[in-house]
């Protein structure tokens, strides 16, 4: 694989990822290659237990892969330290988990502000920012509510706008719309395409919604652990 | 940060007030009952000094382990105003100090004879006040007995009989005098009540032979803390020469300060157990708090919060927690000791504790700096070392841990 190919967003060489279970091992990843491009929009599906929410942890350095190697912006994750990563993560990649993703005793703008306030931003470009986003996923007039006073979708948008926030380059999505219905769901799929189109922010979330894999551009089906099918939709 | 920490502390109100209360109730327990046991030893200290020791003496080097008639202090004017004029001090008074043989008709003791200055020594010792039957010297040139009551018993005498004095002078020559008693103390110091009779310091220089010079300059000063201080500025002061040393009360009366630690650490042992469970009490609240939330940590985590980031908030929040229950503790405390300062606090029994001493049955607590900080400063440190508990918790916290329990 050339070094032009490791400056990508993600690259997964034969990444497995075994656990160790009583006297049974189970294998969440059984051996990943992967290169997701800047810019893509990619939806990883499969059943559960198939390993997607293991591969997403591997990618962003929240969990070791047990063999093989994980380029994230062209940083090779296993020379990393912790701090390291962290560091990484705060500049580069945002996450949007499925739910129960914002501090609870922040209101929804100073959870947007938060990543950015860990950045260092100025006090003034991070309200500035945060209102614009918060805007941007329709929900302008909520900034100061906590999240308990938000529904389920609005919490996730408030997530979604979050992890766009800060400008990274990568947002990593784990089963973003498992708690939300069709519609909702559908509205933060558009929210995030619109991401995707406008800032350039490579997008990867898990799912099990058909209509939400509808929505992607590239198509990653995950079985036992492999790749089962990669398929650019058009 | 700060923000963030101090909304977490108040994501469970009830939980929050009732450790902060749990913190707070400690605290006060231990400004309270240290200020009071400190005001009872500068109340002890000051009752066994003020009968007749001072706070401070000045005597010739070697007269404190080996009393004789020949070490004197020569000077004594000089050495008198002299310790006069520093700040704290409330009167230095001229002593001389014999032994001798008393009689009476029928009776012959023998005791510590005591030559004083009537006008100061009523400023430095209570003996002056605590006349049980006659008077105190009227005088400075009188020439008569003041006797302790138990050596008055023993000798069968009473006000208006005479004792007749035999010693050794200064000079070796016999020293004896015949001197009727004016008055009998009651000191309730049993070694001096049976041990000591009184004379104006004349008379004394005239029966010894002292030719002007003394043995002791006794000090009193306002308070127990200005001690220190004033001790320091007579030996600066340059009166002491080669041949005078100043004695502290704790050297002069080894047994008060032994007796005082005693007690101190038999009082720590009360408080360390308090301490202990206000101590767990924090701790578990942090342990609890961190645990609920580690989903949340696990998020702050993925978001590139760095661990030792977390581990901060965690111990700021309980830091701030900390303060606040023992400022309100400190608060309340310092009301309290404030009250019982104004209205006196005595408990059954220690009235009896207290005749013994020589002190007033209850005490009248203030409040002071070591009484403010020494309990609450033990109480943090002590919770904040429990503290390091959850936020190792935190820091070894892997981020996939709370991730996958939604
Ligand atoms: N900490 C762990 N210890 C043991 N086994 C684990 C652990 N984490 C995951 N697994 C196993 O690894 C496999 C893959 O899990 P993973 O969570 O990646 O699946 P998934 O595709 O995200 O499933 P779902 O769609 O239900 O979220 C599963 O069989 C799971 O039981
Ligand atoms: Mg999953």
């Amino acid at each position: 694989m050339s070094e032009v190919q490791k400056q990508a967003p993600i690259v997964c060489e034969s990444v497995k990822r075994f656990y160790q279970q009583g006297d049974v091992t189970v294998k969440a990843l059984a051996g990943v290659t992967l290169t997701i491009e800047s810019g893509e929009f990619v939806s990883l599906s499969g059943p559960s237990g198939s390993g997607k929410t293991t591969l997403l942890n591997c990618v962003a350095g929240l969990d070791i892969p047990t063999s093989g190697e994980v380029y994230l912006i062209g940083n090779r994750v296993s020379q990393m330290s912790k701090s390291q990563l962290a560091d990484l993560r705060l500049r580069s990649v945002g996450f949007v988990f499925q739910s129960y993703n914002l501090v609870p005793v922040l209101s929804a703008q100073e959870n947007v502000e938060f990543v950015m306030e860990l950045q260092g931003i100025s006090r003034t470009e991070r309200a500035e920012r945060a209102r614009a986003i918060l805007q941007e996923v329709g929900l302008a007039g909520m900034e100061h509510r906590r999240p308990a006073e938000l529904s389920g979708g609005q919490q996730q948008r408030v997530a979604v706008a979050r992890a766009v926030a800060s400008r990274p380059q990568l947002v990593l999505a784990d089963e973003p719309t498992a708690n939300l219905d069709s519609k909702t769901s559908g509205a933060l799929m558009d929210m995030m395409r619109e991401m995707n189109a406008e800032h350039g922010i490579t997008f990867v979330f898990s799912t099990h919604d058909k209509l939400v894999m509808s929505r992607a551009r590239r198509l990653i089906k995950m079985h036992d652990g492999l790749i089962e099918s990669d398929e650019i939709q058009s | 940060m700060f923000k963030l920490a101090w909304r977490n502390i108040w994501r469970h109100p009830r939980r929050t007030m009732l450790t902060l209360l749990a913190i707070a109730f400690a605290a006060a327990v231990l400004v309270f009952f240290i200020g009071l046991q400190l005001s009872s030893y500068d109340a002890t200290i000051n009752a066994t000094i003020s009968v007749f020791n001072g706070a401070i003496q000045v005597q010739p080097e070697g007269y404190h382990d080996r009393p004789q008639m020949r070490l004197t202090i020569d000077r004594p004017q000089q050495v008198l105003s002299s310790i006069s004029e520093i700040p704290g001090v409330v009167a230095a008074a001229p002593r001389a100090i014999g032994f001798a043989l008393l009689s009476s008709g029928s009776r012959t003791y023998g005791a510590q004879v005591v030559g004083v200055d009537p006008s100061t020594e009523p400023k430095v010792s209570t003996i002056p006040g605590l006349i049980k039957e006659g008077r105190y010297f009227t005088s400075t040139d009188e020439t008569s007995f003041i006797v302790g009551t138990d050596l008055a018993k023993n000798l069968h005498v009473s006000v208006g009989d005479e004792l007749t004095l035999l010693g050794q002078g200064r000079d070796g020559s016999m020293a004896a005098t015949v001197l009727p008693i004016v008055g009998i103390f009651s000191s309730g110091s049993e070694e001096l009540d049976r041990m000591m009779v009184q004379l104006p310091l004349h008379a004394f220089a005239d029966t010894f032979g002292m030719n002007g010079s003394i043995h002791v300059v006794a000090v009193a000063v306002k308070q127990v803390g200005d001690v220190e201080p004033v001790e320091r500025e007579i030996e600066r002061s340059g009166v002491l020469g080669d041949s005078l040393v100043a004695l502290r009360w704790d050297e002069l009366i080894p047994g008060i300060r032994q007796m005082i630690e005693l007690d101190m650490s038999s009082g720590w042992f009360f408080y360390f157990t308090l301490i202990l469970i206000v101590a767990f009490s924090v701790v578990n609240t942090f342990f609890m708090a961190v645990l609920e939330r580690t989903r949340e940590f696990c998020v702050m985590l993925s978001l590139g919060m760095r661990p030792g980031y977390l581990c901060r908030l965690v111990v700021l929040e309980s830091v701030m927690l900390l303060v606040s229950g023992l400022l309100l503790g400190i608060f309340i405390g310092s009301l309290i000791v404030l009250y019982f300062g104004e209205v006196g606090f005595s408990v059954p029994g220690m009235e009896e504790m207290a005749r013994q001493f020589n002190m007033p049955g209850s005490i009248y607590p203030r409040v002071s700096f070591r009484a403010l900080t020494d309990g609450p400063s033990v109480i943090f440190a002590t919770s904040l070392i429990g503290v390091l508990f959850p936020a190792a918790r935190v820091w070894r916290l892997n981020p996939t841990e709370g991730i996958r329990q939604v």
